[in-house]
Order: C-alpha cells, then structure tokens, then sequence
C-alpha cells in the first residue's frame, strides 16, 4: 500500500495530539509514514509507534528551527520526492498551513485546508462560513496535500515498530532570509490545549475584568476544560489574545462549550458555533447566544457560576 | 518606500452568504466588502508609508467587477494608485490560481514591502500570501501583531500560542498582519473624495501573460463535490435566574454526562 506522508507536530519530541489523529487518518488511506523534523526523536518515538507511524523519515537539520518554515517546505519537498506518497497530511495550525501552502506550489499539487474530516479515498470534508456550511472536496491534481483540524478523529492505537529512514536534504540560502531572532516562551497554564480540548469555559465583555476571569478559570479547572474569550476581553487586555475564540482566533468544537458573558456576535460565532453542545450565562435576556444554546441562563455570572462551582464540587464528592 | 497591499473583496460574513450552483463562493449576488482584516493590512501601509515620509502605495485585487469597491475603500483610506485584475476565466478559481495572478502583477510592479491581512474572511485559508512569496522567492514574515521597517529590514513580533517571538527579514518581502496591529482608520470624507481620481488600471489574464486555463475551475487543483447547508441550531431551553440558576445549570450538565 502506498505511503501517506504525516509531519508530526512536536515541541522537542513531545508529539502533539492532532498528529496522533493524523497518524489514524493516514491508516485509513494507506500506510502510515511519520516526517519527523528537528531534536528529540527520543522521546517521540514511543508514541509514533503506539499510534501505527510504519515508517519515520527523519531529518535534522539546524536550519529547520533557526528559521521560519521556508526550510521545513524545502525539506520536506525533498522527502515527497524520494518517497512518492500518496498524500501529505498536515496539522491545521498557522506553520502547518504555511509549509503546505509552500509545498503545494514547489510539488504542483492541489491543497485543501482545514479539512474536519477524511475519507479513505482522501475525500475531505470542511465546515465554511462560521459552520454554516459543510463542504465535501477532493485533490485531483499531483499529490494530495491536506491539512486537518484538532479533533478530526480518536487517535487510535496500532501497536508498530517503526523504520527509520535518516535522510539528508540541502536547504536553500533561499530559504533562510526570514530569521527568528528572539523567542520568549509563554508561561504553561497546565491546563489542556484550546484546540483540542473536550470542553471550553470561555468569558467575553460580562466578565468585566481582568479579575473577572478568576470565577473563568476555576469553572474550567472543575470541569477539567480550558480557558477561552471573546475578542472583546482579549481586545480589551483582560485575557491573552492565544486564547481568543472566534474569526480572528482559534476555532474550537469541543463537546461541551460554555459562553459567559459573550454576547453572540459573528466573530464569536465563527469560533465555536460547530460545538456539540453550548450552554451560555448572560445577564441580556436577548443576547444573541441564546439563538445557538441548548441551555441558557439568564443572570449575572457571577453568582450562577459560583454556585454551579459549588454543584460540581458537592456531586464529585 | 514601495508598497503593495494585497486585498480581497469578499461577501458580507454579517450578511447571508451562500454558494451558486456550481459550487463556487457566491460574490456577485451577495453584499460584498472589503474584507475587514484586509483593512489591517491597508492601515499598516499607511504607517509605514508615514514613518518612511516618502514613497508611494499600490493596492492589487482579483476579482470580478464589484470588487472594484475593495480598492475604493482601500483608496480612501489613502495610498496612490491601485490593480484590478478582471477577467470571466477567474471565476472559481483556487488559492494556487489566486496566487499565480498576484504574483504576476507583482512582477509588473515595484516593490519594497507586501502587505496582506492574515486571512480572508470567506475562504479564510491563509495560504495565498506565503504561495505568493514562494513563486517568486520573497521572504515571508507572516501573521505579525506588530510591525516595523528600519533601513532595508522589516521586522514582526509574532504571538504563537506558545511564545512571542521577534523575526526579521530583508526587503523586499512579504508580511502578514492580524487584528492585532492596530485599528484601521475609517475613511474621511476628503479621503473618499480623493479616492475617485486616484488612477486604477486593470489587467486581463492576457496583460498578465496568463493562460486562461492555468485559473478557474478548469485550472482548479481540487474539486468540491457536494455543498450543504447545516440545519441553523436551534434554540434550547433558557432559564431566569432565581437564585438557583447554577442549580438547574448543573442539574443540565448532569443529564448531559459533562458532571
């Protein structure tokens, strides 16, 4: 069976969980092939081959980290090349769209992005205009390059001892003008991945403050969910922008979403409309958010979410 | 400084928008804008262009005839001169088409710097700036929350989700702005009056040396099957708080299996 190449999303070797979701799509169009750029295979190779990666192709190249993602669109072009795949699935983040969009031009392939969804045959499925359409669309020229959204799919385990397959590439002074020259780290939260995440707790304009988002945090913290805002608190400096839910920020669809003190605008929408399921706490009994929820409360948050705080904690015991 | 923005004139995502029957972006039947993050990238031209004290501004956009009013919006904001790329055979075509013409007419122009917005807010992919820098082997510095040209250098902060980090690149290049660099300015009326002699020159794919079958859906990479549109959600139940509101939310929660 033909190859279907995965770059693993990693940070040091620590593979993120949408490559594992994609390590489980690449099994269902053919063999899976991990693309491992950079330090800290060690550590990855564990999971890669818990999750049925039948091959890693690795490269390690200082340039792969120094500069923005020209070298890591080169390298990994050389490696569709030697091997022939038949697909190229990538995660749907900002550098994995990049490094798609440059290869699809390099290779002269067709690409698709954002897929939430891929079928065996490499049919994908996308949700467009803030959810409200869903879109079914195939690559029919070269080799298919698709990227994917979190949460396409349960990672499943396929126990597999991996080959690994070093290969060398040459990479371009071309490639290396864009250079990253300071990098400060952001604090961890601890809590899980925006993106990824099986529920959402997120604050907008109610939450009135910075300090607002105390009664946020620990709501999410009892429910084991991560942060999210509305533009309207990340604009306003009460949260930061990497959290932010909505057209400009991250797209979420988690199982359970909770939309506090967010009115509902379009931005918003955008971000989280395609959730499963949407509860709201807003004191405006006409806030458009109540259009989207299977359950909504009218009140202030900061006294519904407390005592819901309260609940969660009397019923875990 | 020579700049050029590049800017896309997309349906109102306040509005309804809707595909035609085959299965493209419907633009023509639809109220259509200047996409609003464009707008960033228009107002970061502008700053830049103000701190250079010298220089001109080129606004470029393929489209059919109605997104001739992404250029005017963009012309009343300020900058000089602007592009239309206009031809029948353009309709539906892909990222990878869209990024051909525009890097066809970047080849005609002068520039220094290209800015865009870091998505469109209809197809919303993102990819066509860094396919255009890739054709024709600019660097691309991309989905800058700040930025500043100092001599022969551009220079971005860029916020990822796990760190903040500084990049630089030499001009010529290509920078991506979000919504983070900066509100845009609205038009003044001298400004929309100005708008109207500034000169606009339209391109054919045949100005561009482009062949009719390299774009649209004839040139297309992929191909969409089927189009559906999702049943609108429909509103559940919504409770006043009583004083039990956190009660009945939780009791909700439970039934749901999230406690």
């Amino acid at each position: 069976m033909a190859e279907i190449l995965v770059l693993i999303d990693h940070a040091d070797g620590a593979v993120s969980k949408p490559a594992t979701e994609l390590l489980t799509i690449a099994r269902r169009m053919g063999t899976p092939a991990a693309v491992f750029f950079g330090a800290g295979l060690d550590n990855a190779r564990e999971t890669l081959a818990r999750f049925g990666a039948e091959k890693i192709y690795v490269v390690d190249d200082a340039a792969l980290s120094d500069y923005l993602v020209a070298p890591a669109a080169e390298a990994l072009a050389e490696v569709v090349t030697q091997v022939q795949p038949e697909a190229v699935l990538l995660t749907s983040t900002g550098e994995g769209k990049e490094i798609a969009a440059r290869l699809a031009v390099k290779l002269g392939s067709g690409l698709i992005t954002d897929a939430i969804d891929v079928e065996a045959d490499g049919t994908t499925s996308q949700s467009v205009f803030a959810g409200s359409y869903l879109v079914r669309a195939k690559v029919t020229q070269g080799t298919p390059i698709i990227t994917v959204k979190p949460n396409a799919t349960t990672p499943e385990v396929t126990e597999v001892t991996p080959e690994e397959v070093p290969v060398t590439v040459t990479i371009s002074d071309g490639a290396k003008t864009a250079r990253i020259v300071d990098r400060s780290a952001r604090a961890k939260s601890g809590r899980p991945e925006l993106t990824e995440a099986a529920i959402v707790v997120s604050g907008g304009r109610g939450v009135a403050g910075p300090e607002g988002f105390g009664v946020i945090e620990a709501l999410a913290d009892a429910l084991g969910a991560a942060v999210g805002a509305s533009r309207a608190a990340t604009d306003a400096g009460w949260y930061p922008h990497a959290f932010q839910v909505g057209q400009t920020g991250k797209t979420v669809s988690p199982q359970l979403y909770v939309a506090n003190g967010i009115s509902g605008a379009i931005q918003h929408r955008a971000g989280m409309q395609t959730s499963k399921t949407i509860v709201a706490v807003n004191k405006d009994p006409e806030a458009p958010i109540f259009e989207l929820t299977d359950f909504g409360v009218v009140g202030d948050l900061f006294t519904v979410l407390p005592q819901l705080i309260e609940q969660i904690g009397a019923r875990k015991g | 400084m020579k700049i050029v923005v590049l800017v896309k004139f997309v349906p109102d995502s306040t509005g309804a928008r809707a595909f035609t029957a085959d299965t493209t972006t419907d633009r023509v039947g639809v109220d259509g804008l200047l996409s609003e993050l464009d707008e960033y990238a228009v107002e970061q031209s502008l700053r830049v262009h103000e701190a250079a004290g010298e220089g001109e501004i080129t606004f470029v956009t393929v489209g059919p005839e109605q997104a001739g009013a992404a250029l005017r919006k963009a012309l009343s904001m300020g900058g000089d001169a602007a592009v239309h790329v206009v031809d029948d055979a353009i309709h539906g075509s892909d990222a990878l088409a869209t990024s051909l013409i525009l890097s066809k007419v970047l080849e005609k122009l002068e520039y220094d710097l290209v800015i865009t917005g870091m998505a469109s807010t209809d197809a919303g992919m993102a990819v066509v700036p860094v396919m255009v820098a890739e054709r024709l082997g600019l660097p691309a510095v991309t989905l800058a929350s700040e930025l500043t040209v100092n001599g022969g250098t551009v220079r971005i902060r860029r916020d990822t989700d796990d760190a903040s980090e500084t990049i630089e690149a030499s001009l010529p290049a290509l920078v991506s702005v979000t919504d983070q660099t900066g509100e845009a300015r609205y038009p003044s009326f001298k400004g929309i009056m100005a708008a109207k002699k500034k000169p606009v020159t339209t391109y054919s794919l045949a100005d561009l040396g482009v062949s009719a079958d390299e774009v649209g859906l004839v040139g297309a990479w992929s191909r969409v099957d089927e189009v559906t549109k999702r049943p609108p959600r429909s509103a559940g139940i919504k409770v006043v708080d009583e004083g039990d509101g956190g009660v009945k939310l939780a009791e909700f929660l439970v039934s749901q299996k999230f406690i």
